[in-house]
């Protein structure tokens, strides 16, 4: 929820200009993180890619810091060097995200060989699209991971479009997690936009790396509701004119918030005033932190050349 | 009191290796061949049967995932070597090098250093052709953060990968075939030879010669020569060509007023060039010649032995430069 909230709390400053850097928004995909997040430790290692505000903060990075990274602002969790697609907190296990397709798959892999060799139970886990497939990398990485028995999750989230690139153009086999088996590493397929399904898949997944069962590939399936950069939804019949309108809507039905909080509901777990209230908690925060980022100052152009050192 | 031990360049690095993962658990070495001798010469003798497989990591064909790996180790944490026994087939990983690594520390904003050695090995000559033989320092010193370090001396060689190993910020430790059997006083104990300082290899007033790597051999042999003959070349060995010891460059071609470059890499837009430039801004009026480059020309490497010979720089290269610019 705390990611929807803020997610959509971008539109506005982004339409506007007030925020430049390019902004990947998770909208729509929220369950995969906060699911997967919830089935790890603290000192577990992530990495992710372009589209990461959702893994930052499920791994239980700071809002605060990254929405003054989005802002570009000194105060941000890169100090404004890395705006939207560089977020990282090493103290929680987000070791890093990028957005060049496929390449922190390898840094994941390589994290899991650290735990390797020094025997401390972590896991590593890769979080990265459907578009990643293309990538020669992810192939390497799945046999080196296999070879070694690594300790890693491949996070594949399927979310069907490759920037403007439906799936169906992009590959003939249709099922990515299949990829996985020409490596003898476990796949699944993983109702994406389910938290709870999520969770579930995810504990196994981490029992089997834990228990030094080697790699597991696991492809979610689920949608983005905005278009692959910025909030534009890639409607047909608008500019960038990509996705059919019932297409969104059928995805919207399924929308991952409302699938909780009605199963919350249903089980009285959780009342609609509950509910309410832990909005209205979100909203408070999000708003402070969006006034942290804002009233931050940017890096100092004599600071440009801090963190080179060759 | 008996003699100082003698190493060859070979057995120098094998010996840094093997006293730094010694001394420090993280470090690991990682890449294609590290268990055999015909990748690696005789710069992992050993290391498998002391530290084991875990961290003696052989690795399959995979450069790019594999780098990639090494480089997701050093964000862990760990501190890896990871050598590409021949560095064309590094072409392959240049995304974990330059995406990944070399911004890190800078995209994160100063959260997290990648301490990873990239060691690249030189391995030309032997009609091996364009794809067997390519020496591409000048292209990783082209990039922000990334140290770049060409030792040319089996001293220089263990300090090197030493400081490598310590630094936490990327190294790209390039070597060359061609030095592996030279033999040198190397102490037994570790020490480091500073990353981004040269040294002089032989005093000279008549003209400045800078060098790196193999060429810095050429160089000092060269000198030698010519001192014979009464012209005396101040050699100075980069050992890192990044950062560049720009100081000691320009007192040398301040006092000579002469320069002569000597790289292992293509003329142009190379080290060669960046030390012209380097000269050009800082010590310009001192000149009193118009520097010269000694370096590959412009053609990719050819096989048939007669190409080779007019391809690759030779000692007698150095002195006509030398001769043509005083």
């Amino acid at each position: 929820m705390r990611i929807r909230v803020f997610e959509e709390s971008l539109v506005g400053p982004i339409l506007s200009g007030e925020i430049r850097t390019p902004c990947h928004l998770y909208s729509g995909q929220e369950a995969v993180a906060v699911g997967f997040c919830a089935a790890l430790s603290r000192y577990d290692y992530i990495f992710g890619n372009h589209r990461s505000h959702g893994h930052f903060l499920a791994k239980g990075g700071s809002l605060k810091d990254m929405a003054a990274e989005i802002y570009c602002r000194e105060s941000g969790c890169s100090r404004g060097r890395g705006g939207s697609m560089h977020l990282t907190d090493p103290e929680v296990g987000m070791l890093g995200s990028a957005p060049i397709v496929a390449g922190t798959i390898s840094l994941a892999v390589g994290a899991a060989l650290a735990a390797l060799i020094r025997g401390d139970g972590r896991v590593a886990v890769s979080f990265f699209g459907e578009g990643a497939a293309g990538e020669g990398v992810l192939y390497e990485s799945l046999n080196f991971a296999a070879l070694k028995k690594l300790p890693i999750i491949f996070a594949c989230e399927n979310n069907l479009y490759a920037t403007h690139m439906p799936i169906r153009e992009c590959r003939v086999d249709q099922p990515i997690r299949k990829v996985a088996e020409a490596f003898g590493i476990s796949n699944y397929e993983v109702e994406g936009n389910d938290v709870l399904q999520v969770y579930d898949a995810c504990r196994n997944a981490v029992e089997n790396c834990r228990g030094r069962g080697g790699p597991v590939f696991l492809e979610f399936m689920t949608y983005r509701y905005r278009g692959h950069v910025g909030p534009d939804d890639n409607i047909q019949g608008l500019h960038t004119d990509i996705r059919p309108k019932e297409e969104l809507e059928q995805w919207l039905a399924k929308d991952p918030i409302k699938k909780l909080e009605s199963y919350l509901m249903e089980h009285r777990l959780m009342d609609e005033q509950e509910i309410q209230s832990i909005k209205e908690e979100v909203g408070k925060e999000i708003s402070d932190a969006v006034k942290y980022a804002k009233t931050s100052p940017r890096p100092k152009p004599e600071e440009l050349t801090n963190y080179v050192f060759a | 009191m008996s003699s100082p031990r003698k190493l060859s360049y070979s057995l120098a690095i094998n010996e840094a290796l093997c006293q730094m993962m010694e001394l420090d658990p993280d470090v690991f070495l990682i890449g294609q061949g590290v268990k055999s001798p015909w990748y690696v010469g005789n710069t992992a003798r050993g290391l498998l049967e002391r530290f084991g497989e875990s961290r003696v990591i052989d690795t399959p064909v995979s450069e790019n995932g594999i780098t990639g790996a090494a480089v997701g180790s050093a964000i862990a944490g760990m501190k890896p070597v990871l050598v590409h026994p021949r560095m064309d087939f590094m072409l392959y990983a240049m995304d974990p090098i330059i995406n990944e690594a070399a911004n890190w520390f800078y995209m994160n904003g100063g959260r997290t250093s990648v301490p990873i050695v990239f060691w690249g090995i030189i391995n030309r000559g032997g009609e091996q052709a364009a794809q067997h033989s390519q020496a591409l320092h000048a292209m990783f010193a082209h990039i922000p953060g990334l140290k770049v370090v060409m030792p040319s001396t089996p001293y220089d060689a263990k300090g090197l990968m030493v400081a490598a190993i310590r630094d936490d910020n990327p190294v790209v430790y390039i070597d060359d075939r061609w030095l592996y059997s030279f033999e040198d006083h190397v102490p037994e104990e570790i020490y480091e030879v500073p990353i981004g300082k040269a040294t002089m290899r032989s005093r000279g007033s008549d003209v400045t010669v800078v060098a790196s790597s193999y060429m810095a051999y050429l160089s000092e042999k060269a000198a030698s020569t010519m001192a014979e003959k009464g012209v005396y070349a101040e050699v100075i060995d980069l050992r890192t060509i990044k950062p560049l010891d720009q100081e000691l460059v320009l007192a040398s071609v301040k006092k000579t007023g002469r320069l002569v470059v000597a790289d292992g890499g293509w003329k142009s837009f190379g080290i060669a060039a960046e030390v012209e430039a380097l000269v050009s801004e800082g010590a310009f009026s001192c000149m009193k010649s118009s520097p010269v480059r000694v370096a590959l020309p412009d053609v990719p490497a050819p096989a048939s032995t007669s190409l080779e010979n007019a391809y690759y720089p030779t000692e007698n290269d150095i002195i006509n430069a030398v001769l043509h610019v005083i």
